[in-house]
């Protein structure tokens, strides 16, 4: 044990950092930049049944301190996946969490189980969140009794804890991840991203081909902070915890919020070397807040703190 | 690929709205290959969030210098736009694949086709192909005179025949009417401009490499953003501008 691991249901973890799924492939363009081995974990592209090309372009659109991005899960389909991305990643000491996508219930369970069959994935992240496709995603997530029958069928067919990927699209973020705990959820992933559109005056039309698209980046870190804050009152599995993080001080704040866990998204495409800085980064934080281990932080801004504050 | 702060030498406006940005650094021993763009930090804030993917125009390796062309168009152009010498600039890069210089050899014609703001990756194209006793004949295509830009350093290469779209410099049109009316004959072409003047180079049927340019996320191949069509082959089938790009065949790509 350091001062940054810590355990998670399927997950052995040096630290507390992943990149998220949609936000650094299946590894290779990063590999280039640094050893994957120094993460916590790696969250993979979202997996299909079939291939998918995703939306036409434009998909992408800047927007003040975020982005809009309206891929639409482009991805070569879960067997292609198994034969020609994870073997490369075999080299490197680092738990994977395969992100599973689909169109119907039969498909998230199809994929879910091909993927957890495989030795080198250690748990499944449920994607019932993507805003950006007509049928599926986010059609899951929006609806408690749908999302929790469909995480019950997943449950049963995976070898592999589950994570759910929770939408903050919906009226009440808690009744969505009690319903997804009942029905046997290990964990949670929150938040992906807002609905959002970026309008062209000059074309007196939306950016994006795809017309709306999902909003990530820093923009969103409040709106992700009280989520987790919500949710991590009323439920007992953990939250890994996302949504505009940049820098190691961002982890804090999210850890206190009550995530076990915090994955970077947007962040890598600024920085490629956005996750070794931040882990970098993180035990200095450690001494600075006068704790020992990173653990300690965890639900720290609701729950009674057996070390004294720094500054009141 | 390599990630560094680099230092700005100079800045000026070279056309209206162009501008010319010579930024020194260890960084640019990387930058060897022609058609190869740099991505751009324009601020150490989290806004404007995204890096600005900018082609290399001109490398010095004795001064450690890379030139960049690019026009100030939105936020992060015109922040761009206001650095000053001295000022530190984080720069990501080199990234994609360049021209593919080994396509015409010494002693024989290589035609470089450039459309306003694709013209600046052609010139250190040119510069290496005159290097490689390649003789250099460049066609310039810009909105009207007042926009020309480079066109003396293209001349020190060889050839120029300049374009503009009203016709106040050069042949009254496009680029690709300079193609049709001029009888040039090479052995390799080399293109870089908007997609529509792309589109009528690939339609036009002619032989060569063109160099894409795309709204990008990354620059490095995660984001999914720029990804474009194939021909032949599955509806499925694509390739990143930005890794597997920026340069293809003509004719690789649907544009």
């Amino acid at each position: 044990m350091t001062r940054l691991s810590l355990e998670l249901p399927g997950l052995s973890m040096k630290n507390p950092i992943m990149p998220a799924s949609g936000c650094f492939g299946f590894g290779k363009e990063f590999a280039s930049f640094y050893d994957l081995s120094l993460l916590g974990a790696i969250v993979l592209k979202s997996a299909t049944k079939e291939p998918r090309f995703g939306n036409e372009t434009p998909r992408v659109a800047e927007t003040h301190s975020g982005m809009l991005n309206s891929i639409g899960l482009q991805n070569p389909g879960v067997d292609q996946i198994i034969a020609k991305e994870l073997p490369p990643l075999k080299r490197y000491q680092v738990p994977l969490i395969a992100n599973v996508a689909g169109k119907s219930e039969e498909e998230y369970v199809e994929v879910a189980r091909k993927l957890s069959q495989q030795e080198q994935i250690a748990a499944i992240e449920l994607n019932i969140s993507c805003p950006n496709v007509k049928e599926g995603g986010i059609q899951f997530g929006t609806d408690a009794r749908t999302a929790a029958s469909l995480t019950r069928k997943v449950k049963d067919a995976s070898k592999k804890p589950v994570y759910v990927k929770l939408s903050p699209n919906v009226t009440s973020i808690t009744e969505m991840a009690q319903a997804v705990e009942a029905a046997g959820a290990d964990g949670l992933s929150m938040i992906n991203t807002l609905v959002g559109m970026v309008m062209d005056w000059k074309t007196r039309k939306p950016v994006l081909a795809n017309k709306t698209g999902g909003l990530s980046g820093p923009a969103i870190k409040p709106v992700a902070l009280r989520m987790i804050y919500e949710v991590a009152q009323c439920v007992s599995i953990p939250i890994i915890g996302m949504g505009g993080v940049t820098s190691a001080q961002d982890v804090i704040e999210f850890m206190l919020a009550g995530a076990s866990a915090v994955a970077v998204g947007t962040a890598n495409f600024v920085d490629p070397f956005a996750c070794p800085t931040i882990i970098n980064d993180l035990e200095a934080w450690l001494d600075k807040m006068k704790i020992e281990s990173i653990t300690e932080l965890v639900e720290g801004s609701f729950k009674e703190w057996e070390v004294p504050l720094l500054s009141r | 690929m390599k990630k560094e702060c680099v230092q700005i030498v100079s800045q000026r406006e070279i056309a209206p709205a162009i501008y010319e940005l010579v930024v020194t650094g260890q960084i640019v021993r990387y930058m060897t290959a022609p058609g190869q763009f740099l991505h751009v930090k324009v601020s150490e804030e989290l806004e404007p969030l995204l890096r600005r993917p900018i082609s290399i125009c001109d490398v010095d390796q004795q001064k450690q210098t890379v030139t960049m062309l690019y026009r100030k168009e939105g936020r992060g152009t015109s922040l761009l736009s206001k650095k000053k010498p001295g000022d530190l600039l984080d720069l990501l890069g080199p990234l994609g694949s360049g021209f593919p210089t080994n396509e015409v050899a010494s002693g024989q014609t290589a035609l470089l086709i450039g459309g306003g703001i694709g013209v600046p990756p052609l010139y250190y194209l040119g510069k290496q192909l005159q290097q490689q006793g390649v003789s250099v004949i460049s066609i310039l295509g810009f909105a009207s005179a007042a926009d020309i830009f480079y066109e003396e350093a293209f001349r020190s290469l060889g050839e120029v025949y300049v374009s503009t779209v009203d016709g106040s410099a050069g042949t009254k049109g496009f680029v690709t009417d300079v193609l049709t009316q001029q009888l040039i004959t090479y052995d390799g072409l080399y293109a870089c401009g908007p997609n529509v003047m792309l589109r009528a180079l690939q339609q036009q049927g002619v032989k060569g490499y063109i160099s894409l340019e795309e709204r990008m996320g990354c620059g490095i191949g995660a984001c999914f953003a720029c990804v474009c069509h194939v021909p032949n082959g599955a509806s499925t089938d694509y390739v990143k501008v930005c890794s597997d790009g920026p340069v293809f065949k003509i004719g690789e790509v649907m544009i």
